[in-house]
């Protein structure tokens, strides 16, 4: 039932008093008040969010330090943007790390809701334990983290190079530490929304399958996934798009280093453009990183949506 | 829920029917759960959450360790003797009460201003989304959904020290308004699946827009308050990026932020950081352990919709 037609049920009814007639009578315009409950939060937005990102768009064109004065400089951050050899690894490392930490999260989180659904002792105190990292500051608990892979990993696997010389100082191989920290807390909340959706499949189903002969496999494949489909799209989306902005694990293990191995494209910005003196460089950087993450985005949904519509 | 000055008799059954629903849900979800309990499952999960407690087992035996235990061993030996001096140490050296009461600021004003606000956008849009204005505006703050931090993050530091925002109300209020986008897409869901019928109700005795909203929707939209009180609250408490940006008075530094300034400071005392690290993630553990299930099926309800 539409507002209108409510509307126009109550109306034929009582005589409405004056004040409640005049919102009745705004079929086409609507009440006042509601304007007044939208504006302020419209012009609060456009100020503190659409006003940065047009400043930002703005100086990308320009060739401001972040202080003194600026010049237009046309398209000229942004070709050198694909010449910078900093960036490019910065680009190269954010979607190494994002697609290897989103495959990780989406498996283990959803074996793990797969065990959680199942009938198991004391479910919500597992549940509840699982979620535990979601409510820790991710930059916290990465500096025990840091500790355990510099100080207690190196003399507990000794006899194994890699990480008997601590694996944040080296080169190839610090950006598995950070997948590591980035998904055992990206996991905490990947669980429960497909534990949601796990719950939202009858049990009847499995019974009516496994009465057929269905192995948990085949249950798994043909039931399970194609129901869930929509949590998967969901979860790989959000998961993907916020590990190519990685920064928090980051600064916790290595600070981008060694050298620049580590470095995302958000620490890059935040370096360049705060204490590098490239205000302007790195708008231009931050507005392709834009462009980047939402063609991604739409790009999963797309692929993602039309494989679920394929069940 | 049921505290309404103007109620009609219909409208409190409706109430009843809308509260009492999960609860018949949950009763029904025990019972019908006949399977026989997997233990290998069990054990699989109980394994695997080691994963989650050994780092926090770690973050507490070295907190209370003794520097020189912990250069003879791994670090997860149980600590001989305690010295809780690393509490008192870290207590002092990285000023917690000063930190501990800026995050606290910051993370209960965001959490009321949020509550406030973002209900009573996402009413106004829910009940007029027909009307091209009102769904311009809905797409408006939704797309910020797509729009990564590190876009704005430049250009709003510079606004936010032109504006003498850079400190803990600013915090506040950056929290609201970025905040917003996901919220109003929480809270319209759900508006739109509360019966105008009730709101009609209230009308017909004279009641402004402003009076429904707080006396009628506002109540009923306890569930999804609770939804998006935690998930502010948890960002508020847990972020780093914005204070580390926007923030430029070491007095008004957060939790998070004041870790990170001092570990430069700690350098190899671990024992001292590690007490620091436990008291700055404490009070929200704390308040998870107690409201855990309250606190999940928050955060459920805000996932699917």
């Amino acid at each position: 039932m539409t507002i209108t037609q409510a509307v126009r049920s109550t109306a034929t009814q009582t005589p409405a008093p004056k004040r409640a007639g005049r919102v009745r009578s705004g079929t086409k315009r609507a009440a006042s008040a509601y304007y007044w409950m939208v504006w302020p939060a419209v012009i609060a937005f456009a100020a503190f969010h659409t006003l940065p990102d047009i400043v930002g768009i703005f100086f990308s064109f320009t060739n401001y330090a972040g202080y003194g004065a600026w010049n237009f400089v046309g398209l000229s951050n942004y070709l050198n943007l694909f010449r910078d050899d900093r960036v490019l690894q910065a680009y190269g490392f954010s979607f190494l790390f994002a697609i290897v930490a989103t495959i990780l999260t989406n498996a283990f989180s959803l074996a793990i809701a797969l065990g959680l659904n199942a009938k198991i002792k004391a479910r919500n105190f597992w549940r509840g334990v699982y979620f535990v990292p979601y409510i820790l500051a991710i930059l916290v608990i990465g500096y025990v983290f840091q500790f355990f892979f510099s100080n207690s990993l190196p003399k507990i696997l000794a006899g194994i190079p890699v990480f008997a010389d601590n694996i944040l100082t080296d080169q190839t191989w610090a950006w598995t530490a950070i997948v590591a920290l980035a998904v055992w807390q990206a996991c905490a909340f990947a669980i429960i929304i497909y534990l949601s959706g796990l719950q939202t499949i009858p049990v009847e189903m499995y019974e009516a399958a496994s009465l057929d002969g269905a192995s948990s496999w085949r249950q798994f494949r043909s039931i399970t996934f194609p129901l869930i489909g929509a949590f998967f799209t969901i979860n790989v989306v959000l998961s993907l798009k916020g590990f190519l902005q990685v920064f928090d694990p980051i600064i916790a293990l290595t600070n981008g280093g060694p050298g620049t191995s580590t470095e995302s494209v958000t620490l890059l910005i935040f370096r360049g453009g705060f204490s590098g003196g490239e205000f302007a460089y790195q708008t231009a950087n931050a507005v392709v990183f834009f462009i980047v993450i939402t063609i991604v985005s739409l790009f999963q949904f797309r692929v993602l949506q039309r494989r679920e519509a394929d069940f | 829920m049921t505290s309404m000055t103007n109620t009609a008799p219909q409208l409190e059954n409706e109430l009843d029917a809308i509260t009492a629903a999960p609860r018949r849900r949950r009763h029904k979800e025990a019972d019908d759960d006949t399977r026989r309990t997997n233990w290998w499952a069990t054990a699989l999960i109980a394994v695997c959450s080691l994963t989650v407690l050994v780092p926090l087992y770690l973050a507490v035996v070295v907190a209370l360790k003794t520097p020189d235990q912990l250069t003879s061993g791994t670090g997860f030996e149980l600590p001989d003797p305690i010295r809780w001096e690393n509490f008192a140490d870290a207590w002092t050296r990285t000023n917690f009460p000063q930190a501990l009461a800026n995050t606290a600021f910051i993370t209960v004003g965001s959490v009321v201003f949020t509550l406030l606000t973002s209900s009573v956008v996402a009413y106004a849009l829910a009940r007029n989304i027909h009307r091209p204005f009102f769904k311009g505006v809905f797409f408006y703050l939704l797309a910020a959904l797509f729009i990564p931090f590190p876009i704005i993050m430049l250009p709003l530091v510079k606004q936010t020290s032109i504006l003498g925002l850079d400190n803990q109300v600013g915090m506040i209020i950056l929290y609201t308004i970025y905040g917003l986008s996901l919220n109003i897409f929480i809270y319209t869901a759900y508006i739109r699946s509360i019966p105008i019928e009730l709101e009609e109700a209230a009308r017909v005795d004279g009641a402004s827009t402003w009076r429904v909203f707080r006396q009628i929707i506002f109540p009923l939209l306890m569930p999804m308050n609770a939804t998006v009180g935690i998930l502010t609250c948890v960002w508020a408490w847990n972020d780093f990026i914005m204070p580390l940006v926007v923030l430029t008075d070491p007095g008004a530094r957060t939790l998070p932020l004041a870790q990170y300034v001092f570990q430069g400071q700690f350098n190899t005392d671990y024992t001292v950081a590690f007490a620091s690290y436990l008291m700055a993630m404490a009070p929200l553990l704390i308040v998870y352990i107690f409201s855990q299930r309250w606190v999940i099926s928050g955060v459920t309800r805000g996932s699917i919709k």
